[in-house]
């Protein structure tokens, strides 16, 4: 298991309510730095919760949560804002402005945080937007005017704007056609070895679990059941996983092979 | 960052912080060094990669001392540079401005011809209601006659009436210089008749049911329900459109009936209160001095006003595209544009009630 050292986002019992309804109960959970970790869980047990916990969007009720080994939660607004900078969010379907354009969308972090000459500001996010493989003309176009894909390939250019040591994605394949979603997964993929990133992403996709994370976290019965590489998921017993891993479109993402060797 | 020997070194921290910093000017070097640089990100990559291509020789230069994620980020940003032979995005020139200057007008043409074919489809499905009195979707006219019309009764009565009383104090304050306070009733008769009650009624109604239109149309078009009712065979106009045209169309003259009133009750308060003109006095100069033609022009500009705030408040509506910044665009835009058409048109009619001397 991982060494305390080097885990980049570390979750200690937390616990998040809704009125009477209990999101999670006594989670744990550590992200280590440069890997990709995939968070699975049926629909609404509370994995975008978790992601806007871990960001500061939500505040638990209680818990622990120590990103680059300082609480998020008891940052003085200040600190807050230093240690955000150093991580980026890739909601589902993009949340791009959609009153600015692609590259103002990316510029738009760096607006915010750094004082830069404009020049330079649009030159660097003109990279990011190539970078995520968006073509020339995408640049200045509105998001209204882009596909899904694009949207998300767009979503994951501003989230990576301030060269980010995490980035946060939360069902960045979803919605996607297959061919999209491998493509948004080598795209990952890439970036992620090329920037160092560690990436904590929110996913259904199975073929994107198998493609590029390194560790799978299985969130059920409010907290995370389960953390182990592909390979360890298939062997876990549990009903939920087991449906899951082995149900018919894992076979597909999969194969037979890896299925039947346990089943 | 140093030159010598011909050779460029940086060192320290490269990244996004500091690029900017850094001076342009890079004397002569053949060689790129960055093995004393500590962290480097991609801004820091570009900025290695673009000295580099600053400094183009014959030959290519190297960059020297990288680690291998260094290595990996400077790879990952050369294929990304921005092309070379590109001019810094241009601010915006004159000619720029008045090209956008002659698109926004011939744009604007062009909505006041697909604006027209709007209403035409609009009186041509009203039409069709009127031979086929079924085909009226009765529950959706009362729905929207009682949320435009019978709602907006407090706030219309409300500010016809301060218009009333605020009119009766400035007219007073002029006509006692005169001495002919007494004109002060002439004076509120036919302004409220005559234009103001249904003009302001016209445009909170524009502010209040025109972007309520726009709205809920253009919310139920970006979740793609008008397209759905198209595929299932339903007439959007008939359906979204002509309930709300029409119960405006009905409603307006009674709010405006009901603005004139107020307006009068304000005006004659006033009138009592500053002037001391009973409200007998008014009550009976009211009668014997204001034609009736006063009223009825006032109330015949009604309809007209409602249909012109209906059609562009759904036509608006209708064109709401996939996001929601055109949303609010658009509701602002209806608003803007049934006020601005509300009052042309007005200046029309009084042009044509001028003309044949009413
Ligand atoms: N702001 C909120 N207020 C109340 N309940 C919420 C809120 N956000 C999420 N929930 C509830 O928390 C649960 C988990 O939601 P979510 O994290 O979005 O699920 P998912 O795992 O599908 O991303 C759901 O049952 C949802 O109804
Ligand atoms: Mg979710």
């Amino acid at each position: 298991m991982a060494r305390d050292d080097d885990s980049i986002i570390k979750v200690r019992g937390l616990k998040k309510s809704f009125g009477t309804h209990v999101v999670h109960e006594g989670l744990d959970l550590d992200v280590r730095r440069g890997e990709i970790i995939g968070i699975v869980g049926g629909s609404g047990t509370g994995k975008s919760v978790l992601l806007q916990q871990i960001v500061g969007l939500l505040k638990p009720d209680a818990g622990r949560i120590e990103v680059f080994g300082e609480s998020v939660r008891d940052t003085s607004p200040d600190e807050y804002r230093r240690l955000r900078r150093r991580w980026g969010v890739m909601f589902q379907d993009g949340a791009l402005f959609s009153s600015l354009t692609v590259r103002q969308n990316v510029e738009a972090p760096m607006r915010e945080q750094l004082h830069l000459p404009d020049d330079l500001r649009e030159t660097l996010a003109g990279i990011k937007v190539r970078m995520v493989g968006l073509p020339e003309n995408a640049q200045d176009k509105y998001p209204s005017e882009l596909s899904g894909g694009m949207r998300k390939r767009a979503g994951f250019a501003r989230a990576i704007a301030l060269d980010p040591e995490i980035v946060f994605l939360d069902e960045p394949t979803a919605g996607l056609d297959p061919i999209g979603a491998a493509a948004f997964d080598r795209l990952i993929g890439q970036l992620q070895s090329a920037l160092g990133l560690t990436v904590f992403m929110v996913t259904h996709d199975l073929d994107s679990l198998h493609a590029i994370c390194d560790r799978v976290a299985v969130l059920a019965e409010k907290r995370v059941l389960a953390v182990g590489t592909m390979a360890e998921m298939l062997k876990i017993d549990h009903p939920w996983v087991r449906e899951y891993f082995h149900g018919p479109r894992a076979r597909a993402a999969l194969g037979p092979d890896a299925t039947d060797e346990v089943g | 960052m140093t030159v010598s020997d011909g050779t460029l070194a940086f060192s320290g921290d490269l990244g996004i912080d500091s690029v900017a910093g850094l001076p342009h000017d890079l004397g002569d070097a053949s060689r790129i060094d960055i093995s004393d640089v500590g962290h480097l990100d991609t801004a820091g990559a570009w900025f290695v990669l673009d000295c580099k291509r600053r400094l183009r020789r014959q030959d290519e230069i190297p960059v020297e001392g990288a680690s291998w994620a260094q290595r990996q980020i400077l790879d990952a940003v050369s294929q990304n540079m921005p092309p070379e032979d590109s001019p810094p995005p241009q601010r915006a020139g004159l000619a720029e401005r008045i090209e956008r200057f002659g698109r926004a007008t011939v744009g604007f043409a062009r909505i006041a011809v697909e604006l027209t074919g709007f209403l035409g489809q609009v009186v041509a499905t009203m039409g069709g209601i009127v031979m086929h009195p079924r085909r009226l979707r009765i529950t959706s006219l009362v729905h929207h006659m009682q949320d435009t019309g019978l709602n907006a009764v407090p706030i219309v009565v409300l500010m016809s009436f301060l218009i009333g009383v605020v009119l009766a104090f400035q007219g007073a304050a002029q006509l006692r210089q005169f001495g002919a306070e007494v004109f002060v009733v002439d004076l509120i008769a036919i302004a409220v008749l005559r234009e103001l009650g249904i003009l302001l009624t016209a445009i909170i109604v524009a502010g209040r049911s025109g972007s309520a239109f726009t709205a809920a149309i253009g919310s139920m078009k970006m979740r793609e329900e008008v397209d759905a009712m198209r595929t299932l065979g339903l007439d959007p106009i008939a359906i979204l459109v002509v309930p709300r045209v029409l119960a405006l169309m009905l409603m307006l003259p009674v709010l405006g009936f009901l603005a004139d009133v107020a307006g009068l009750l304000g005006g004659a308060m006033m009138a009592w209160i500053e002037l001391g003109v009973s409200p007998a006095v008014f009550q009976s100069r009211l009668v014997a001095n204001t034609d009736v033609w006063h009223f009825l022009v006032g109330i015949i500009k009604a309809p007209f006003f409602a249909l012109i705030v209906g059609v562009i408040g759904c036509y608006e509506g209708l064109k709401v595209g996939g996001n929601a910044d055109s949303l609010g665009r658009l509701t602002s835009t209806s608003v803007v544009v049934a006020i601005f058409m509300v009052i042309v048109v007005d200046a029309i009619f009084s042009i044509f009630f001028a003309i044949v001397g009413v």
